[in-house]
């Protein structure tokens, strides 16, 4: 046990590393949900096309193929990508997709009323998305938005199969270094338990904070 | 389609202007496929050589046997989760402390921890003590304790979601606890699940790619010793990807068939009882 609180920095590193990943690729995920989630309810033919195929493509895939394509594929395809960043963009495609079905449905639950105001006043498609339609889905979307983000940290574990010393690489590392299984596993599971319910605290009062009374 | 309250239908004017902006969006969408087709010839990622692999029998019969494994251990830790899952799922709304507190407390360690960290913890943890499962254990137990706690929480759901009437009934008409779930409660709450049950099907295949990790030859660990036999990683992996995606898209379909409200398969038999909502689905793995 003593060896654990001797090299607990090393843990400590790799917590900090899995919110390192889990804090730029979220920021990404929705960035890249959004714009499909746009696409997938506008109009346009073609774009909602393609984000309906990437958003099954990626849904349907498991993430360590992705993250695999992108980590290993991105060099074969000429682009250089530093392993933490490719991570972060691994992460951020794949949770994009479910990103995207969350503001698809977060876009479905504003009630008809409200669209058909924002028509009635004049307000362009573009208009009653950005002024009336976003602004209230992006509300009723704080839960399901806060369990993308819990499991954007847990998936970011994943990490670990690909090279990055995050939380489970680094437990894992130090499994290797010192021989000790059972606290090592269990200072990471603390880790990730810290993460997850201190996220899901976060996500419980900004749903609160944001929550439209009607 | 309920989308279509997004935007009117269109008059002359914004007929045209979607007109020429779905012209716009299909130039764009074919401009960045020819510039990744265009890349990739760049790279010689288009070169015969490093498709041709994919055309040979031997090795697309070596990603067949990966999916072969894949389906294997998908579909029996799926059932095993099943069983998990509904245990205790159940066991965390028994009205016993001593039962509900261990159930609840699995079930929410299960879900916060990463499956990774899990599986390591069978891969390198346990051999420590000289425990030395096979590589199929070491990767099905820890996708059976995710799997299945994460399914527990949809069982509590859906018993949760039905109607407080149906365990008055129950107990009405003398139905000990045990009977009530067994005869009323779980009947109804399956059928609601039936949908997540082909989801809980999906989550597991999809988390079996972690034989990757262990080394068990599923789909995407014989994909990646393909890649690394034939040096053609990218068009492997594309290879693998497809497989995935058009199993578990075929899944999803089933899935999405289940979900739509039973409409005269069953009037006959059964009068029509007000089948609680299913629970929330969505599965990230």
């Amino acid at each position: 046990m003593s060896v654990l609180f001797d090299h607990i920095g090393e843990l400590l590193t790799g917590l900090l590393v899995t919110l390192e990943l889990a804090v730029l690729a979220f920021p990404l995920a929705l960035l890249i949900g959004t714009v499909l989630g746009v696409c997938r309810v506008g109009p346009i033919g073609p774009l909602r096309a393609v984000a309906g195929f990437y958003v099954q493509c990626l849904r349907n895939s498991p993430l360590l193929l992705v993250l695999v394509m992108v980590v290993f594929g991105l060099p074969y395809v000429g682009a250089t990508v530093p392993l933490f960043g490719s991570v972060v963009l691994g992460l951020g495609l794949y949770f994009g997709a479910y990103v995207c079905e969350t503001v698809r449905s977060g876009v479905a639950a504003v009630p008809t009323g409200q669209i058909e105001a924002a028509r009635a006043l004049g307000l362009t498609f573009a208009g009653v998305l950005r002024q009336v339609v976003l602004p209230q889905a992006f509300r009723s979307m704080a839960q399901p938005l806060g369990s993308i983000f819990i499991n954007v940290c847990l998936a970011s574990a994943l990490g670990a199969a690909v090279g990055v010393q995050e939380l489970t690489g680094s437990a894992r590392q130090f499994n290797l270094d010192h021989a000790q299984p059972i606290p090592s596993f269990i200072a990471a599971a603390i880790g990730y338990l810290l993460i997850t319910l201190t996220a899901g605290q976060l996500t419980g009062v900004i749903e609160r904070k944001v929550r439209i009374r009607r | 389609m309920k989308t279509t309250v997004l935007f009117d239908e269109l008059g002359p004017r914004g007929k045209a202007r979607l007109r020429i902006a779905t012209i716009i969006a299909i130039v764009v969408v074919l401009g960045a496929l020819v510039g990744i087709v265009l890349q990739l010839q760049h790279v010689g990622q288009l070169s015969g050589r490093l498709w041709s692999p994919l055309a040979s029998w031997p090795n697309i019969r070596y990603l067949l046997d990966g999916l072969g494994m894949t389906l294997r251990i998908g579909l029996s830790c799926a059932a095993m989760s099943l069983v998990f899952g509904t245990v205790f799922g159940l066991g965390r709304l028994s009205p016993r402390r001593w039962l509900s507190l261990p159930a609840a407390a699995a079930i929410e360690l299960f879900r916060a921890i990463p499956l990774i960290l899990l599986v390591y913890f069978f891969l390198i943890g346990l051999p420590a003590f000289g425990w030395n499962l096979p590589p199929f254990w070491v990767l099905s137990i820890p996708i059976v304790l995710h799997a299945g706690s994460v399914f527990a929480e949809i069982v509590r759901a859906g018993v949760h979601s039905l109607d407080r009437g149906q365990f008055d009934a129950a107990a009405a008409i003398g139905l000990r606890r045990g009977q009530a779930l067994r005869l009323v409660v779980l009947p109804q709450v399956f059928r609601a699940l039936r949908p997540a049950l082909v989801t809980q099907v999906i989550r597991t295949l999809k988390e079996s790619s972690l034989g990757y990790v262990v080394s068990y030859p599923e789909l995407l660990r014989n994909g990646q010793v393909l890649g690394e036999y034939n040096a053609n990683f990218i068009q492997a992996y594309a290879l693998t990807a497809a497989f995935y995606i058009v199993l578990n898209f075929g899944l999803s379909r089933i899935a999405e068939l289940l979900d739509r409200p039973p409409r005269k398969r069953r009037r006959a038999r059964v009068a029509r009882v007000d089948s609680p909502a299913p629970a929330p689905l969505e599965s990230v793995s």
